[in-house]
């Protein structure tokens, strides 16, 4: 019984929160691998293109509240996703065609994109900040909880209670679905298969043909609606703040880095790693050792291995670590 | 027109523009920004040794301007022996227990087989490393926090000041004094965290090493911001002394002499007494600023200088010819971080307030990098120029917006939310206009205001 | 008039020319073959028949229409092909994949097209689910050679397509070469295993330093004290 007890505690606490924040960072660290594998650049203002998406998608939450629609115990915001994916894919393609399509054309060094990206970073950054303001936005309606820890504990007569909250089972559904999408288009489609193609190998996917300029704009497309799902989901699930997003770069290039960049299906184990290793890091044990271990062996303090401000701390080392001993990541990504 | 025509020209134009903001704004805004600015400047020629020199991408200088300013709450404030007596010195032993653990298992690595054997030695090092250290290191924070936690709570300074004294200097000069320890110490400190980050990260391809230094200078500040026992955390430390002998602006507007003087020019006290000391700080900054600047052109123009350009022009054939590229970057990355951090204890000491909070990588690790880059990487006299210039504009940028909303918005009934809303915002067009600043020069003039040689 | 003539081309990557006067043709059907010593500006002299070099002087004709102007996109929808001599497959795609890719610009039905390179290299279809960086260096090269066939291309150019593959797997790809140009595409190829090659070409090129230095027959160049002595070791 302890045993249980402690496994639902740890699901709780542990499990559920770190999954469902795995698929966020997955998400977002799609994006940025994404761009990596096509534009052959980091880009530093994916944070800020999420914090962008969400802001719009934000927007237009707030004006189907005030006309009344509503996805009743689902979160409006899911309905204002596609206004806000459009929103940002035509601002991102904006910038391809004023910022980087320049650089792209004169075959500048991937450092000097790295740059500019950090000019957009700086203007979206801003843009973001002008139009909703620095404060903490919460736009989460809906049901908040599917199973709330008191009715878990009644049906089970279990003594820990397991809470489920909408936004998590909201982020994982939306999140396989998504990669689920975008597997499928990147390995049965035209387009996601010419979009491989140039991330293999540039000079020959232009011998076949391939129009550069396309696969730049499809990809574009993709990355906003991928940087925007993750920030709203990430929004849901948490509370917007431009700053946090601008933060969240850290582990969202942990990810990538992880898994290997230029490779989609590293991006999505890197995401998990850092999540995981984040909450397990940051998690105050001492609940789940008092159900585990004899008394004699729980430890006195929280058991906590290290504060939870430390959080980006974990996402850093992990990457340190992988970079040091497999620069291409665990799933093999391409070192150009 | 030549080049140094040129160049007097745009320094001309900038002094320009500070004395316009000094009459039509203020003085004391005018010099403020003259002072932060030539700070930026110093910083920025720091990041330019690393990147106009050896392109190097370091995109960590937050956080070592930040560690330069803990050395002012370490070297220039005053001793807390009852902070070391109640469990402080259980501090030192469990850091370094922590760091032999560390260079243990890096021996470990190294040294044994590779295998399980070697994984499974390495966990156990590792786990029980962290028991210990934390069994030491937790009373030892513990004892120290609960010192007064209100006013102190922390080690205190570490008794350079408490050495001035001996030497016969008052309580406050003494004080004063340790802040001419502070800046080199701050320096030192940035060095010796750039020293680990160039050992671990420097062999690093350009954007990853670019994103270790994000992720080092977050991490520094998150350990500036929680370790409440080293510098008070999130609590600030106040009041920090000025370099002697700059006095403290209260102390002149009471000293009657300086009363009687004042209203003998028939200026006000109170305003004449912080023109004055920004005027001092004016002068110290702009005097390491020369010297900085004097030594860093040196060093360019030295036989060093020409190999860490010719490194960075092609690495590759510079490795060929027998070169040590690894070690001279090293070398570029941790005087670079040097330089910052002196400049990041500078500023503290002039605003006389250590506050992690207000460390945001926009403000202290990108916008240093619109210096560089506006003002041309890779030429230190752009990095000067760049530091003012950006500065000036990320100050004034406010003020103007605020009016230019103002004008827009005039027009709009009051019932509007979108007047209100737009008239607040008018402080974010700062990082907008930074970014279009450094975008338009990226395009337009890649090799800055002032080009390299 | 040849199907392809690059004529006269003169140019380089930078300031310095590496091709001066040089120039190339192949006819309807035929095998021309481009030898030389390194360094000697061959695969150059492929890139600019292909449009992936500047010409400062020269142009390039095919089937009577000059080209000389066209992007190397506009040059694959002209019907040409080329297999670079490196990097010339999609590694981490599979054998089917990378062949869908070389049919990237047609819009019809190209299962077909695909059958008929499964029968040429039987060992690709075999293959078809594999990486085709997991393959073998014989295996790759059919594979690049597959890829460029997709477009079903009037002109086939191909940059060393034997270099770094047994002697078997080299007379296995020249058979398959042969057969090729039997369907009545043109080939153009640079090959290092001059004689070989020789011996299956119908015009030679020996390309000295960025210029023509012998133009013949393959087997009157084979004939050639000369050409023996210096090119193909005695
Ligand atoms: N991309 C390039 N940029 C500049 N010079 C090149 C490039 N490729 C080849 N060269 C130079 O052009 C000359 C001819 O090279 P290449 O055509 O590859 O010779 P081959 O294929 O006959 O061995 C060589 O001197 C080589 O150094
Ligand atoms: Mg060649």
């Amino acid at each position: 019984m302890d045993f249980l007890n402690g496994l639902i505690a740890l699901a709780n606490y542990v499990l559920i929160p770190a999954t469902s924040y795995g698929a966020q960072l997955a998400l977002g660290a799609l994006g940025v691998t994404l761009v990596y594998g096509i534009l052959r650049f980091s880009n530093f203002a994916h944070g800020d293109t999420m914090a962008f998406g969400t802001m719009i998608t934000i927007l237009f939450t707030w004006l189907f509240q005030s006309w009344g629609i509503s996805l009743g115990p689902l979160p409006t915001a899911l309905l204002a996703l596609p206004l806000g994916i459009i929103g940002t894919a035509l601002f991102v393609l904006g910038t391809d065609r004023v910022v980087y399509r320049f650089y792209r054309r004169a075959k500048a060094a991937p450092v000097i994109l790295v740059i500019v990206s950090m000019g957009v970073m700086f203007v979206m950054n801003g843009l973001t900040r002008f139009i909703i303001g620095t404060g903490e936005q919460n736009f989460a309606d809906g049901s908040r909880f599917l199973i709330t820890a008191g009715k878990f504990k009644m049906a089970t007569g279990m003594e820990e209670g397991l809470a489920v909250r909408t936004t998590q089972v909201i982020t994982v559904v939306t999140a396989v679905i998504v990669v689920a999408l975008l597997f499928w288009f990147l390995n049965k489609t035209r387009t996601g298969k010419s979009m491989r193609a140039f991330s293999d190998n540039e000079d020959l996917a232009l011998l076949s043909g391939i129009n550069p300029e396309r696969v730049v704009m499809v990809t574009w497309i993709i990355v906003a609606g991928l940087a925007t799902i993750a920030g709203v989901l990430y929004g849901l699930d948490k509370s917007f703040k431009p700053f946090t997003y601008f933060q969240l770069l850290l582990p969202i290039f942990a990810s990538a880095v992880v898994g290997g960049l230029g490779n989609p299906l590293g991006a999505i184990g890197g995401g998990f790693i850092v999540a995981y290793s984040e909450v397990a890091v940051t998690y105050a044990w001492k609940k789940v050792l008092g159900y585990w271990l004899p008394s004699a062996l729980v430890p006195d303090g929280l058991a906590q291995l290290m504060g939870t401000d430390y959080k980006y701390a974990v996402s850093f080392v992990i990457l340190i670590i992988v970079l040091l001993f497999k620069p291409t990541g665990l799933f093999k990504g391409k070192s150009v | 027109m030549s080049a140094p025509v040129k160049n007097s020209l745009l320094f001309l134009v900038l002094a320009m523009m500070f004395l316009a903001s000094a009459l039509m704004q203020s003085w004391g805004a005018a010099l403020d920004m003259l002072v932060v600015g030539l700070a930026s400047a110093i910083m920025a020629l720091g990041v330019n040794m690393q990147w106009g020199y050896a392109g190097l991408f370091n995109v960590g200088v937050m956080g070592f301007s930040a560690l330069g300013s803990l050395a002012m709450v370490l070297i220039a404030t005053t001793a807390r022996p009852q902070a070391w007596t109640a469990g402080g010195w259980m501090i030192p032993i469990a850091l370094a227990i922590g760091a032999a653990v560390v260079l243990l298992a890096i021996g470990l690595w190294r040294w044994m087989p590779k295998g399980k054997v070697r994984a499974l030695a390495l966990i156990v090092l590792l786990i029980v490393g962290f028991i210990v250290y934390r069994a030491v290191f937790d009373p030892g924070v513990t004892a120290v926090e609960a010192i007064n936690a209100s006013a102190a709570g922390n080690i205190g300074g570490l008794g350079v000041a408490w050495f001035f004294q001996l030497l016969g200097a008052s309580k406050d000069t003494a004080l004063q004094l340790a802040v001419w320890v502070a800046w080199p110490v701050g320096g030192l400190i940035a060095a010796g965290a750039a020293w680990i980050v160039a050992k671990t990260a420097l062999g690093l391809r350009s954007d990853y090493l670019a994103i270790a230094t994000l992720g080092i200078a977050e991490i520094i500040v998150t350990v500036l911001k929680n370790e409440d026992w080293l510098d008070r955390g999130v609590k600030n430390v106040y009041g920090l002394p000025r370099p002697y002998p700059v006095p403290q602006q209260v102390d002149l507007q009471q000293h009657a002499g300086f009363i009687s003087w004042a209203k003998s020019w028939g200026l006000d006290p109170t305003n004449a007494a912080n023109r004055i000391v920004q005027l001092e700080y004016v002068v110290i900054f702009a005097v390491i600023l020369i010297v900085i600047l004097t030594l860093v052109e040196l060093a360019l123009k030295s036989p060093w200088g020409r190999m860490m350009r010719a490194i960075r022009d092609n690495e590759i054939s510079a490795e060929a010819m027998g070169k040590d590229v690894k070690a001279r970057h090293l070398q570029v990355f941790v005087i670079g971080s040097a330089v910052i951090g002196i400049a990041g204890a500078m500023v503290t000491s002039y605003t006389g307030l250590f506050s992690p909070t207000t460390y945001q990588p926009l403000r202290w690790t990108f916008l240093i990098w619109v210096m560089v880059i506006v003002g041309g990487s890779g030429n230190n006299w752009g990095s000067v120029l760049g530091g003012l210039l950006i500065y000036f504009l990320w100050i004034e940028v406010e003020p103007v917006g605020k009016w230019l909303l103002a004008l827009i918005t005039d027009p709009m009934p009051n019932t509007w939310a979108l007047k209100g809303h737009l008239r607040e915002s008018a402080e974010q067009m700062r990082l907008m206009t930074m970014g279009i600043v450094l975008l338009l020069v990226l395009r337009f003039s890649p090799r800055g205001l002032i080009p390299e040689k | 008039m040849p199907f392809l003539i690059g004529e006269a081309m003169t140019g380089g990557y930078g300031a310095a020319d590496i091709l001066h006067d040089c120039t190339i043709a192949v006819d309807k059907g035929q095998i021309a073959v481009i030898v030389g010593p390194n360094g000697a500006g061959k695969s150059t002299a492929m890139k600019a028949v292909f449009g992936m070099l500047n010409l400062r002087k020269g142009r390039v004709v095919l089937d009577g229409t000059d080209i000389t102007g066209l992007s190397p996109q506009d040059r694959v929808a002209q019907g040409m092909a080329f297999v670079p001599q490196t990097s010339n497959i999609f590694t981490s795609m599979t054998v089917e994949e990378n062949l869908e890719m070389g049919a990237f610009l047609r819009r019809d039905d190209i299962r077909a097209t695909i059958e008929q390179i499964y029968t040429l290299f039987p060992i690709l279809k075999e293959k078809r689910r594999q990486a085709a960086g997991e393959l073998s260096g014989g295996q790759r090269q059919q594979v690049a050679v597959g890829r460029a066939l997709m477009t079903q291309p009037k002109l086939l150019m191909l940059d060393e397509p034997t270099a770094g593959v047994s002697p078997i797997v080299m007379d296995e790809l020249f058979d398959r070469i042969i057969e090729v140009a039997r369907t009545g595409i043109s080939i153009l190829m640079v090959e290092q295993n001059a004689r070989q090659a020789l011996e299956i070409a119908d015009k030679g090129y020996v390309l000295v330093q960025g210029a023509n230095r012998y133009t013949d027959t393959g087997e009157a160049l084979l004939a050639d004290p000369e050409v023996r002595r210096t090119f193909l070791g005695g």
